[in-house]
């Protein structure tokens, strides 16, 4: 990494390029305006979440093993802005250690080098960074001044810690400090790490839609005016089953649920359209237009 | 690792210890090392919707009661969310245990306690081994003609396909041939597995 230019090698993963697309325009976005070049990973494949691991384990360690090896080939640190892809990413470097056979195995069957020694960056890690996070700071045009804001860090970036290092496990902060950084006022809640049902929303959608209510319920309850994400899976569990929780409950919920890259990006003067706002099922321009900032 | 020195005292015969013991090995546990706290299944945010709680999972596994575990449809309503790993006071990693426990059901042709959601995890990876990729739209038709719940979601498909959410068409991988080379190579460990004689799967194999 130079002085000059940072760079990563960026890993969007499957949801980036469909249902989170919003979310692949805002990090892109706001990495641009930071100064910092996300080079694609050339021939990325999924990471199997959250089937492969509960499939076989070498399947679970292998396919996002493939991802990294190219990370290393590229000779740079590698972010992964989908907590679920992070996460699995993060779990193969551990399992890399704990099963050298399956090292062997993969690198026998695909032909790459593997040796899990590259750093894996979540969003989270991306945005405070040691040299991008001035960076942000100071590219502040137009700070959320007056937005209460949830910050719902959910289960892979914080959960196990012994993989991913990141944070405090019961109690993170580290999305508060950034929504502080653009002039938005984070909201406490007791749900910051409570579990959305992830990929229970497509086979078990019953079950979503209490998970979501809960959550939802309580950062409503905490007196958020909006909800703040970095996982695709979590963006879509709350937003997409949002009005059905709320039926649940016989409430009225219409929290927005943002990428927290949306709102750095809406802080650094970038057009909504950019930020791949609009896209989203609970409307996210309202409470903006409300607020004067958009 | 807590201290092992005087374990549990696990019941039942050879049979019942080497279940304990392939589980202990495929997850890098110490299952016997579970003393009933509980401190998993409060904290588990669907506990609500499992047969067997977290907490007795654990214990029918110390007891290797292989059928009952592996049949439960706790291990397939579990999201993976890690709570229970990381609050557990001995040390266990519930969650991988649970992945472990899946496997195995698989291994054994045990039908999903949950059956939707083991038609979800075929869908998503026969997408991923023809594609190297995931491939929403094919997933979801492979889904639902899976579980013939046709209907649900029709809307929130309609619309996230309009908001330009979901590609028609797969993304593709270039090197899907060398993702298909890692399933076959993930078959073929499997394979192997089985051949072996009862009790010397995964690492580390029984602890008898």
């Amino acid at each position: 990494m130079t002085a000059e230019t940072m760079q990563y090698a960026y890993y969007p993963g499957c949801s980036l390029h469909s249902t989170a697309r919003e979310y692949d325009l805002s990090v892109k976005a706001v990495a641009r305006a930071a100064g910092v070049e996300l080079l694609e990973i050339p021939d990325w494949n999924c990471c199997g979440a959250s089937s492969a691991h509960v499939t076989d384990p070498f399947l679970g360690f292998a396919l996002p093993a493939r991802t990294l090896a190219q990370g290393e080939e590229m000779g740079l640190d590698i972010m992964a802005p989908c907590a679920a892809c992070y996460g699995r990413l993060m779990a193969a470097k551990e399992e890399a250690h704990r099963h050298p056979d399956f090292v062997r195995r993969f690198e026998a069957a695909s032909g790459r080098r593997f040796s899990a020694k590259r750093p894996v960056l979540n969003v989270l890690e991306f945005l405070t960074a040691e040299k991008v996070a001035p960076a942000i700071g100071a590219a502040v045009k137009r700070p959320l001044s007056g937005l209460k804001v949830a910050s719902y860090y959910g289960c892979l970036l914080v959960r196990p810690p012994k993989v991913t290092h990141f944070d405090d496990a019961e109690r993170p902060v580290i999305m508060d400090r950034v929504l502080e950084t653009i002039g938005a006022t984070p909201v406490d809640f007791p749900f910051k790490t409570e579990c959305c049902g992830a990929s229970l929303g497509i086979s078990r959608v019953d079950l979503v839609i209490e998970l979501a209510a809960r959550i939802v319920e309580a950062a409503k309850g905490a007196g958020a005016e909006a909800i703040a994400v970095a996982c695709p899976l979590c963006q879509t569990n709350l937003d997409g089953r949002q009005a059905a929780a709320a039926t649940k409950r016989r409430e009225t919920f219409g929290l927005p649920v943002y990428y927290v890259t949306q709102l750095v990006g809406l802080a650094l003067g970038l057009r909504p359209a950019a930020l791949g706002l609009g896209r989203q099922t609970v409307d996210t321009m309202g409470l903006l237009r409300q607020k004067k900032l958009a | 690792m807590p201290n092992l020195k005087s374990p549990l005292q696990v019941s039942g015969g050879p049979e019942q210890r080497r279940f304990l013991g392939d589980v202990d090995a495929m997850a890098g546990v110490h299952v016997e090392a579970c003393y009933q706290c509980g401190k998993c299944s409060g904290g588990c945010p669907l506990s609500f919707a499992m047969d067997y709680q977290p907490r007795q999972i654990m214990r029918l596994i110390q007891m290797g009661l292989a059928d009952e575990a592996l049949a439960s449809s706790t291990i397939w309503v579990c999201a993976t969310c890690f709570t229970c790993t990381s609050r557990c006071p001995r040390d266990v990693d519930i969650a991988g245990v649970m992945d472990v426990l899946r496997v195995m059901a698989r291994r054994r042709g045990i039908r999903p306690g949950d059956r939707n959601v083991g038609v979800f995890h075929r869908a998503f990876l026969s997408s991923i081994r023809r594609f190297g990729r995931s491939y929403e739209l094919g997933l979801m038709i492979g889904y639902k003609l899976g579980t013939l719940r046709l209907t649900e979601d029709l809307p929130l498909g309609v619309r996230m396909l309009a908001k330009g959410k979901l590609a028609i068409f797969p993304a593709v991988a270039k090197g899907r041939k060398e993702v298909a080379a890692i399933f076959d190579e993930a078959e073929k460990g499997v394979a192997a597995d089985a051949v072996k004689p009862a009790g010397a799967a995964g690492k580390g194999g029984s602890n008898q």
